[in-house]
């Protein structure tokens, strides 16, 4: 038996540096998406008929010409469906596949044209004649109140203390509005399904979704099988963001059904305008608020609505909307609250999940009020902020009664401020526009506090399969799904470590319903969280397994037998892994385990709205720097620093890119990115030509971005670290601010700038006309 | 003259010659390399030129010399690629060899997350790596404005494109290297001749000389002329319309001269914004930050002048400045020639002085007077690759304090390009003053009447036209301060 020199440690456990385990596949265009896996003979393709109506009554349609064109095989109507014409989500009955009698928004499918080539479905899918009457449609939040559009889901209401006694002691009450635009997820890979029939009831679904076991439900339920008769499966996907939790149901569906009813395997994938028209977005919100705040800038009672765009069906307006009144207090505490929710239906797509889920949009909704009190009484709005945040007695209980225990915002804030040397750069802008006239900067520095889990709490479980061969490689598969955060990496790294071997011995599989059942959406942050965790206790079933048949072969304690890198040492003997797992091979001891996880602690009630729905927060904030041409509104960000909490990390390299790119989407949410519908109620900016996301050119001049190392996660999470993907996509508020602030110059800093988002060029200019024109006034 | 005629298109893919007799004139490459080639490393994002998923490198040869360049393959014909080379990312790295230095960099810096748009961004650095292997960061930005990501802000994208240049010598890539020999490949298939592929509804052409070219448009006269394919290639992947016959100016090399006289310069209307670029730097320095701000790299690699002139779009980037500048094009039909100043050749909405069977030939932007004062500003909703909401161009000459001469004209505030006629006639002969300006501001109302879109509101329009010419006023002032953002703001490590 070999004696093996021990080595100090293992080439990418947790806490490395570890590429993306798809690294070398992205660069060379071998990482397979599901658009380019070899097709088998005779694939047809799937192509949607979509409404070209905001709100009618289908009168007739007519599909001469489509069955007429090249290459048709057949049209696919709601008749067609064996079992469910419903995929919601929400259990509401309101989202069919396809409509039959009426249209809900522009852009709705009504058939689906199934050919030989996706060209020729396309083409065919063109020429249908519909005859519609037109209905009278609502595409704004206001319009539809204003309407009395109903609501699509039961709103929420958050409360605490006493609103009336609050507003009776503030020496100072302000009302104030915004609007907060939507946001298009702009994955680079569109939405995606490829349906393989199987024989008797069975289909394989290669599906772009974040949430597979979700999609294996729906296709059973249209199909009319049982979900064990539906197999979805994802390598990966080419961006997600939360555009395909949910949204990804449609294609997988429609591409299953045809597949059933042709025998063919069919793909479906819209062309880029039409997956922007026909999927769902980011909710625009419109807040209306009440504050009372005493004359140094404490906050006494907040009364707050945030009404949403939910569009014309449920979807995931219900806890998104939630979760916009749950971060509508940031880092700061409110005496007296009421928050109040109102998910608007409304003639446009429904609108679902995107990165932060509402929390964003509740959070600039609270850091508008925090800079009208700036405003109004004269200060620096981060001064206002320190006034206001968490902590000390009697200061820790949110709005929804969770008690705020790990609180680090304070040091996050001193240290960014200093690194970032905010004070005298501040000063340094002030003394800038005083000098210039056309050329204004303005600098913010804010705050993210960001709830993590799910808040619907059955969603926090999930599941982990890990076999180990017995030539020592090890096969890890896990409920989470890979659309570029390094989810996979992450749990393989979580893997490589339990049992102390070299990363390179560890394949994450493609996410698989057959392998791992019932899975959570990978959405909320929640993926290493959650995998992570469930891979582990995998790999300790196993350890354990080894351990008891070690010491029971070896005659030693079990505390004397230990995993070192890439080694098993009992008592005094080491053995390589491989060498090891053969011999355990030998015993029949078996080697694979199915591990599981479930996010302790949490509870939720939310007709009460009272609870402890999230298990920890995660912290962070920015600091950004801009210069807006006052001529023209145009602007750039000229600096940011960021500093943001992870916890102890899995992997910095792959956390410091999740937080660069949440900050440049967030600052795009922000900024450029304008959703605009014409009075038809056509979605215009529904492709890269009208839609703006940022460019490489946009992003800061000066960009420094820091994890904040000296952080570990309070609670038992995997490792101590903590949820990334979410959190710092609220670092881009910052930009904002900032421009309200280069606005705000051309009034002294004496009037709220009230920028509503996106703040692009247009908007930016406005907002400086009308603090111009209301200056003047004043005199 | 016999016009000798070929019925194949010849290009080299990647490593290997390829010789087509059946293409449709829509097929696009990217479909051709994904569909037909099962080359799947490169992704369709948007199917119109604005993502960059899709980047591959295009060699072409400009009076026998090889150069690649960056294109969209998405809005790029098959049959335009007569002669090319076609460079993708699937030939980059050997299957089980190393990866090349612009994708070990990549992989090195942690710059690709979903990976989706990551081919692109290997294209287009390595596009730019060839042209200079030390690029600065406003470079490194300039290459990838055709490029989106959603992933990674960039930032470790930025990172890669600073770390090739330590991780391989850009002498030993294959493409440097072996230069002469694929330029000879090339060469070999320039034969001069005509290509005509299909017939009906499914034809296309590619003229073997300006005189072909003029003799193909007049006998089909309602062919659609293909230069660059930014426009056209959305007619066909976005609105699915049958464009055949097409006309391919890929072989007029003829339409890709600069001249460069006296008293001006004469650009071929083949030349495209890239190959017009070091020119417009050297004679119209104004109009830098404009060619700068055209599309993304891909596009002014593609896109053309005469092209973007011949469309007619009333928010094309180039019409503001070059009628501001006094251009004027040639048309020409058969044998005859006509000359139209450029302002005149917009008629209305989509509708242009260009008869049937007459194609632009190429444009003349005459030097500006030393009395003069030049300035162009387009202003759009992102400041990099996007399509103008405002554009203006102005050329006001001075004497002895006084306006002598203006021409003003904009883009997206009417139909067409359009001039300030009242602004400019409040300017001429008038003082140079802050209170001439606010009266010549009052006239844009005359002037004007934008529309409401998707890009800006009339109002927002009308404002920023107005703010402009008082930029222009501003910026002949001494003491104005900072009048623009200053883009050169230098990153810091």
């Amino acid at each position: 038996m070999n004696v093996m020199q021990p080595i100090d440690r293992i080439r990418g456990g947790v806490h490395e540096n570890e590429r993306h385990e798809s690294g070398h596949k992205h660069v060379s265009g071998t990482a397979e998406y599901i658009d380019d896996i070899p097709e088998p003979q005779g694939t047809l393709h799937g192509y949607l008929g979509l409404s070209q109506r905001a709100h009618a009554d289908i009168l007739s349609i007519d599909f001469e010409a489509v069955n007429a064109s090249e290459g048709v095989i057949g049209v696919l109507t709601a008749a067609d469906i064996p079992g469910e014409n419903d995929i919601s989500p929400a259990h509401k009955h309101d989202e069919p596949i396809f409509v039959t009698d009426k249209v809900e928004f522009h852009g709705q499918p009504i058939f689906a044209v199934v050919a030989t080539s996706r060209e020729a479905a396309r083409r065919a899918a063109a020429k249908v004649k519909i005859e519609y009457r037109d209905l009278p449609h609502v595409t704004d939040v206001l319009e539809a109140a204003a309407a009395n559009y109903p609501l699509v889901i039961d709103p929420l209401k958050l409360e605490r203390g006493d609103i009336d006694a609050g507003f009776a002691k503030a020496k100072n009450i302000l009302e104030g509005e915004m609007r907060i635009g939507g946001q298009d997820h702009f994955y680079l890979e569109g939405q995606i399904s490829f349906a393989i029939p199987g024989e008797d009831d069975e289909v394989l679904v290669y599906s772009s979704t974040q949430h597979p076991a979700e999609t294996q439900h729906m296709v059973a339920t249209v199909l009319g099988v049982p979900s064990n008769a539906v197999t979805v499966n994802v390598r990966r996907m080419g961006g997600g963001f939360g555009g395909k939790e949910t949204q990804a149901n449609i294609f997988a569906a429609v591409a299953a059904v045809a597949a059933k009813k042709y025998r063919c395997p069919v793909k479906v994938r819209p062309d880029r305008d039409d997956d922007m028209s026909a999927t769902g977005k980011r909710h625009d919100f419109h807040v209306d608020y009440k504050l009372g705040f005493d004359d140094e800038g404490h906050i006494e009672a907040v009364d707050a609505v945030f009404s949403a765009r939910c569009g014309y069906s449920a979807d995931l307006s219900g806890p998104v909307t939630d979760r916009a009144l749950f971060h509508a207090d940031n880092c700061y505490f409110y005496p007296n609250v009421r928050l109040r929710s109102r998910p608007l239906k409304t003639n446009t797509v429904s609108n679902t999940a995107f990165r932060g889920f509402g929390g964003p949009q509740g959070m600039v909704g609270g850091e508008r009020m925090i800079e009208d009190i700036a405003y109004a009484i004269g200060k620096d709005p981060l001064e206002i902020r320190k006034l206001n945040f968490y902590g000390g007695e009697g200061r820790n209980l949110t709005p929804y009664h969770q008690t705020v225990e790990d609180n680090i915002i304070g040091r996050i804030i001193e240290e960014l401020e200093t690194s970032a040397d905010y004070a005298k750069r501040r000063e340094a802008v002030i003394a800038f526009n005083r000098e210039s006239n056309v050329v204004k900067r303005g600098i913010a520095l804010t705050p993210v506090k960001f709830g993590i889990s799910f808040t619907k709490t059955e969603y926090n479980q999930a599941g982990a399969l890990v076999h180990v061969y017995t030539d020592g490689s090890i096969h890890l598969n896990h409920g989470g799904t890979e659309m570029g955060q390094g989810l996979y990496t992450k749990v393989a790294q979580v893997v490589a470590d339990e049992f102390q071997v070299d990363l390179d011995r560890i394949k994450v599989t493609a996410t698989t319903t057959g392998k791992v059942p019932n899975t959570s959406a990978t959405a909320a942050s929640s993926g290493s969280d959650l995998n992570g965790m469930a891979a582990a206790n995998a790999a300790q079933q196993i350890k354990e397994r080894l351990v008891k048949f070690a010491a029971e072969r070896w005659n030693v304690a079990e505390a004397d037998v230990a995993f070192e890198p890439n080694v098993v040492r009992i008592g005094a003997e080491r053995l390589s892994f491989n060498e090891f797992i053969k011999i355990a091979y030998g015993a029949r001891i078996q080697l694979s385990a199915a591990g599981f996880y479930k996010t302790p602690k949490i509870h939720w009630n939310r007709a009460e709205g009272r609870g402890r729905p999230f298990f920890y927060y995660a912290y962070g904030a920015s600091c950004s720097e801009v210069s807006v041409d006052t001529l023209t509104g145009e602007y750039q960000v000229d600096r940011t620093d960021i500093l943001h909490d992870v916890g102890r990390s899995l992997n910095p390299a792959l956390d410091l890119g999740q937080v660069e790119g949440a900050f440049v989407q967030g600052m795009g949410w922000l900024t450029t990115e304008e959703l605009w519908w014409d009075a038809k109620g056509r979605l215009r900016t529904h492709a890269p030509s009208t839609y703006k996301i940022p460019l490489a050119s946009d992003r800061p001049r000066v960009f420094n971005t820091r994890l904040a190392e000296w952080s570990v996660n309070r609670e038992e999470t995997i490792r101590r670290s903590k949820a990334v993907g979410e959190p710092p996509f609220m670092l881009g508020i910052s930009v904002l601010e900032a421009l309200s602030m280069a606005a705000a110059s051309v009034a002294e800093y004496r009037i709220a700038p009230r920028l509503d988002a996106p703040a692009t060029p247009e908007r930016v200019l406005m907002a400086i006309e009308r603090l111009r024109a209301a200056a003047r006034q004043k005199g | 003259m016999t016009i000798q005629i070929r019925n194949t298109i010849r290009f080299i893919l990647n490593h290997r010659l390829v010789e087509l007799a059946d293409v449709s004139p829509v097929q696009t490459l990217l479909d051709f390399l994904r569909i037909d080639r099962n080359l799947k490393g490169t992704k369709e994002g948007c199917a119109e030129g604005d993502c960059g998923a899709c980047t591959v490198l295009i060699g072409r040869l400009l009076d026998g010399k090889l150069k690649y360049e960056s294109v969209n393959a998405c809005i790029r014909f098959v049959g335009s690629l007569d002669g090319c080379h076609i460079v993708t990312v699937d030939s980059l790295a050997q299957p089980a060899g190393p990866l090349h230095p612009v994708q070990q960099a990549m992989v090195d810096t942690h710059a690709s997350q979903c990976g989706f748009c990551t081919p692109g961004f290997v294209m287009s650095l390595y596009g730019l790596w060839m042209e200079n292997s030390k690029p600065s960061i406003a470079e490194i930005e300039k290459a990838l404005q055709g490029n989106l990501c959603r992933c990674t802000g960039y930032a470790a994208i930025i990172r890669a494109a600073e770390a090739i240049s330590t991780i391989g010598d850009i002498g030993k890539d294959p493409l440097v290297a072996e230069r002469d020999r694929i330029a000879g490949e090339l060469a070999a298939l320039q034969d001069g001749r005509r290509v005509e592929i299909g017939s009906e509804t499914e034809r296309f052409i590619l003229p073997g000389s300006v005189d072909d070219f003029a003799a193909v448009l007049e006998a089909n006269p309602k062919a659609t002329i293909v230069a660059g394919s930014t426009d056209v290639g959305l007619w066909v992947t976005k609105f699915m319309r049958d464009i055949s016959p097409v006309i391919h100016l890929t072989h007029l090399e003829e339409l890709r001269r600069i001249t460069v006289d006296a008293d001006g310069v004469t650009l071929g209307a083949g030349v495209s914004y890239a190959e017009a670029y070091p020119v417009i730097v050297a004679h119209f320095p104004e109009l830098t930050e404009l060619w700068d701000r055209i599309g993304g790299q891909q596009v002014r690699n593609m896109g053309t002048v005469g092209g973007n002139i011949a469309n007619g779009s009333p928010i094309g980037d180039t019409p503001p400045a070059l009628i501001a500048l006094g251009a004027a094009i040639t048309l020409r039909k058969g044998d005859r020639r006509r000359t139209v100043v450029l302002e005149d050749f917009f008629i209305a909405y989509g509708k242009q002085d260009r008869e049937p069977g007459e194609f632009v030939e190429s444009v003349r932007i005459p030097f500006v007077s030393d009395k003069a004062r030049v300035a162009v500003y387009k202003v759009t909703k992102r400041l990099d690759e996007d399509i103008t909401a405002v554009c203006g161009g102005f050329n006001i000459a001075f004497e002895a304090g006084r306006v002598s001469d203006a021409i003003i004209a904009f883009g997206g505030m009417a139909a067409t390009p359009k001039r300030a006629a009242h602004v400019e006639a409040v300017l001429k002969g008038a003082e140079w003053n802050e209170e001439t300006i606010e009266r010549a501001v009052a006239a844009f109302d005359q002037d004007f009447t934008p529309l409401t879109d998707w890009r800006a509101s009339a109002e927002y329009r009308q404002l920023v036209a107005k703010n402009l010419l008082r930029r222009f006023y501003l910026e002949t002032q001494s003491s104005g301060g900072q009048l623009r953002l200053d883009r050169t703001i230098a990153v810091a490590v």
